[in-house]
């Protein structure tokens, strides 16, 4: 299968293999009118296997929650066909807005005007807590 | 300006200078009677809770200040939807310090956000009660003369209890600190604390289910009760209510320089017979916490001496 090269826009390369869907549904590429192509399962000496996602023009990427989801994707901007800028994306610290915090017994539970916010308590497995109760993020928003 | 809403927000440096200042109090309560002269305190509590909203009045009351507030949600303006940003927004216009204790965990974090005077953390829900754990750390210090080198029992629920994870968290930092964890199958510690707090600064502990086979051990024992609001079933708070209870009979296996704490109100978990022991430490624990209270007061304030 070939893919052409893109002019300007982004290559979102190094995903998690079969993740490209859920990325494609948050990051709402549905709604963009350039060109924007899904490979999945992509062979990758690093990875075995991996997505990948090319978009036909430059828009503004939230890395927070793409970080979150699948921290070890890399950004690529293209310019006249070239690799402008490359970015590593890494767990980000703080996420707002995105999780939503479970525990009935927590303050955003019932005050809808609170911004749901989780911090990173634990690099290495992963672990968000939501700043208010302290409660564990919800393995399914991963 | 500071706040206090988690007792972890506090070094073991600052917590030595509360401790210090409370000392001082207790020698030389006269030094303290005006330092707050025309402060007022808001006791912000919307959910019941006697006891700790009496210590904070009493506390800002030695110190020469004064208190208002409320003790129920019921007859706040929360009753008619207000969030709780709105209110210590306006209380914040009358208070020069907020004490707030509130049923949803994370309420008084949002506070700190509008109230613009300090806020305290009286107790959210059972998440974090930091001016608990000062009056248990100034217990400790005035019964065993240290913070360090020693072996801590919990029992009872160490699940719901949040006056266990703020000790826990605190104790956590001194050295020589060993941590024996008491408590039935349901209410165990959670896993977090565990990973995140005792095996991360590598204290020895261990869990057990048997307060008699643990008792000889301990330095000090900090019974907790099993809350009735903590529990959503009815039937499980009453399997587990009188999992232990503290008496007479398993106080002669307890070392003679032991401590019993006990962050009150206690129900069946201490018999009223150990009342009398003079290792039952539990009532001159609510006076350290007024004491504790003034020295926080006036390091919220930055009152100096």
């Amino acid at each position: 299968m070939i893919i052409g090269q893109i002019k300007d826009g982004i290559v979102l390369d190094h995903i998690t293999a079969g993740k490209a869907t859920q990325l494609y549904e948050i990051l709402g590429l549905g709604d963009l009118d350039c060109t924007v192509a899904m490979i999945k399962n992509a062979g990758s000496k690093k990875m075995g296997k991996k997505d990948i996602i090319k978009i036909g023009q430059i828009i503004d990427i939230d890395f927070t929650i793409l970080g979150y989801i699948d921290p070890g994707i890399t950004v690529n901007y293209i310019c006249n066909g070239k690799l402008d800028k490359r970015e590593k994306l890494v767990l980000p610290e703080r996420i707002k807005a995105y999780i939503k915090c479970r525990n009935p017994r927590c303050i955003t539970s019932c005050e809808q005007e609170i911004v749901h916010e989780f911090k990173l308590a634990d690099r290495e497995k992963k672990i968000y807590r939501c700043i208010y109760c302290e409660s564990e993020a919800p393995r399914q928003y991963k | 300006m500071r706040n206090l809403i988690d007792i972890m927000q506090l070094s073991v440096e600052e917590l030595d200078e509360l401790i210090h200042t409370a000392l001082d109090i207790v020698e030389k309560p006269d030094k303290y009677a005006e330092c707050c002269k025309r402060k007022k305190l808001a006791t912000l509590f919307f959910e019941p809770s006697t006891r700790t909203r009496l210590s904070f009045e009493a506390a800002m009351l030695e110190l020469g200040g004064s208190v208002l507030g409320f003790s129920d949600a019921g007859t706040s303006s929360a009753a008619k939807g207000e969030s709780v940003a709105d209110t210590v927004r306006v209380v914040g216009c009358y208070a020069d310090i907020i004490a707030m204790r509130h049923p949803k965990e994370g309420a008084p974090l949002v506070a700190t956000r509008t109230a613009g005077v300090p806020v305290i953390n009286a107790g959210d829900g059972g998440h974090n009660h930091p001016t608990q754990t000062l009056a248990d750390l100034l217990t400790i210090y005035r019964e065993m003369g240290r913070l360090n080198n020693l072996t801590i029992g919990f029992c009872g629920d160490l699940k719901f209890g949040r006056t266990v994870h703020s000790l826990i968290s605190a104790m956590s930092r001194y050295s020589g600190i060993r941590f024996v964890l008491i408590s039935p199958e349901e209410l165990k510690v959670p896993d977090y604390m565990i990973s995140d707090v005792i095996e991360k600064n590598n204290i020895p502990y261990e869990i057990t289910t048997g307060l008699e086979d643990s008792i000889s051990k301990l330095d000090i024992l900090y019974m907790t009760r099993v809350q009735k609001e903590r529990f959503f079933n009815e039937a499980d708070y009453l399997r587990l209510k009188d999992s232990y209870v503290l008496t007479p009979e398993k106080m002669k296996k307890a070392k003679e320089k032991m401590a019993v704490l006990h962050p009150l109100p206690r129900v069946n978990e201490i018999s009223v017979a150990v009342d009398e022991d003079p290792r039952a430490c539990y009532f001159k624990q609510v006076l350290n916490g007024k004491y504790m209270r003034m020295a926080l007061i006036l390091k919220l304030l930055e009152v100096k001496i």
